[in-house]
């Protein structure tokens, strides 16, 4: 079943914490990746990756740069995901 | 038909000895920000990279790899004569022929061994080492030397930005010989050429030569798909090379993974799940990438300070241009 924007947005909140150390209740739809969430380019790679094994999305390399805040992120899975 | 009888070698193959040259030049960031726009922190941040080394004109991929080969031969307590062929693993090396292979087992006063060069890339060690197992089980040579040897600096634009601070130089070198127990696990390997385009050298010599292009050929590369691949499609091969050899992660003693970047090295730490009881190689934050001589040299580094010893169980696993992999359990020497 597909996942709500809700359940995006706790699965992203999630991940940005094992992956960045941020506590979750700081990861919000307004908030940039790199700017808010010490998530660097590279660290957004593994992000990217524990999202679309767990929203069952592909993210492709050329996509993730448009990817800049986690409304962005979460914008991309809801539309994608199968 | 007549019978033809067959060769005889060792039941098993085991590293017996490590040895590296690191070049005398030690290149700081600062050095690189002469020429790109970056920082200190950034590139320490994004690579864990603090310093490499860069080869003088003395320090040809030959010359390199004779210091490098000849203290491996000395760690396994052999002689030169002894040594049946020498593989050596180079992208760096500027005269294909003859390979540079030759030179090598000539001047570590070999007796005539086999000698050739092969081209894998940052798997390079491990495809060496694989050929190595081959001949020592099947019994074309007793000892043979494996070198990963480097002039990266050769091949590195250095107004890239993606790629002017992650190259080094140097060479590694084991010698590679008979056991009665396993101690070279089966090698997990392969190759994806379909994703040759995410590293590779900018244009061919000839492009250069006809006048094509301004610039000397380099090596280029797409970091973020690099790194995608690396972390998580080269942490499944690390594992499959685990469960070939039937060693569990708790067994393990020492992980070294091609040094390419330490962020690399930290992702697949954390996605095989390693325990911390193993110790991992970060050679790279003083040596840079040096492609096909990086596992020897971290392996030889750790063994020399201590962190690893003799007999230890280790993962080793190298990736690169191509795409090529390659990775086995092995006993340190
Ligand atoms: C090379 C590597 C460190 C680059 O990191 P990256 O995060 O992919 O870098 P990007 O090109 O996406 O750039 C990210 C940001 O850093 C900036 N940047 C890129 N290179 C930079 C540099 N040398 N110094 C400072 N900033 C740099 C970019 O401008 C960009 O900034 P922006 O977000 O404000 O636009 C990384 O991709 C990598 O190491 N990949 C694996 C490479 C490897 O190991 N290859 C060999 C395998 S054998």
């Amino acid at each position: 079943m597909a996942a709500t924007q809700e359940e995006i947005v706790a699965g992203l909140a999630e991940i940005v914490n094992e992956i960045a150390g941020i506590p979750v209740e700081d990861v919000q739809l307004d908030k940039s990746f790199t700017d808010d969430l010490d998530v660097d380019s590279l660290s957004m790679v593994e992000v990217v990756v524990a999202a679309e094994e767990r929203f069952d999305v592909k993210i492709p390399d050329d996509d993730v740069k448009d990817l800049k805040t986690v409304g962005d992120a979460t914008n991309y899975i809801l539309k994608n995901q199968d | 038909m007549s019978k033809i009888k067959p060769s005889k070698g060792a039941p098993y193959a085991r590293i017996l000895g490590v040895g590296g040259y690191r070049p005398t030049r030690v290149v700081p960031n600062e050095v690189i920000l002469e020429t790109i726009d970056s920082s200190d922190e950034w590139i320490r941040s994004r690579s864990g990279i603090e310093t490499r080394h860069w080869a003088n004109d003395e320090e040809t991929v030959a010359a390199m790899s004779v210091e490098a080969s000849g203290k491996a031969i000395a760690d396994a307590g052999i002689t030169a004569e002894q040594i049946g062929a020498v593989v050596v693993s180079t992208v760096s090396h500027f005269k294909q022929t003859p390979a540079v292979a030759t030179e090598i087992a000539d001047k570590l006063g070999t007796n005539r061994a086999a000698a050739f060069d092969i081209s894998a890339g940052c798997a390079g060690f491990g495809y060496g080492l694989t050929l190595a197992k081959g001949m020592i089980v099947e019994g074309s040579a007793e000892y043979v030397l494996v070198i990963g040897v480097e002039r990266l600096s050769d091949l590195t634009d250095l107004e890239d930005r993606a790629t002017a601070f992650l190259f080094g130089d140097g060479a590694g070198a084991v010698v590679v010989g008979p056991s009665k127990e396993p101690a070279i696990g089966p090698t997990v390997w392969g190759s994806e050429g379909d994703k040759s385009d995410t590293i590779k050298q900018t244009v061919p010599w000839t492009d250069y030569r006809d006048g094509e292009v301004a610039k000397f050929p380099a090596i280029t590369q797409e970091g973020q798909a690099v790194f995608r691949w690396a972390v998580f499609e080269m942490a499944k091969v690390a594992q499959q090379a685990l469960d070939a050899a039937g060693i569990s992660s708790a067994e393990l003693d020492v992980f070294i993974p091609h040094q390419a970047n330490e962020r690399i090295i930290d992702s697949m730490v954390k996605t095989l799940k390693l325990p911390e009881s193993v110790t991992v190689a970060r050679d790279v934050r003083t040596t840079g990438n040096t492609s096909a001589a990086s596992i020897p040299l971290a392996m030889e580094r750790l063994l020399a300070t201590g962190e690893a010893k003799s007999g230890d169980t280790a993962l080793v696993i190298g990736f690169g241009a191509g795409l090529v992999y390659a990775a086995t359990v092995v006993t340190l020497p």
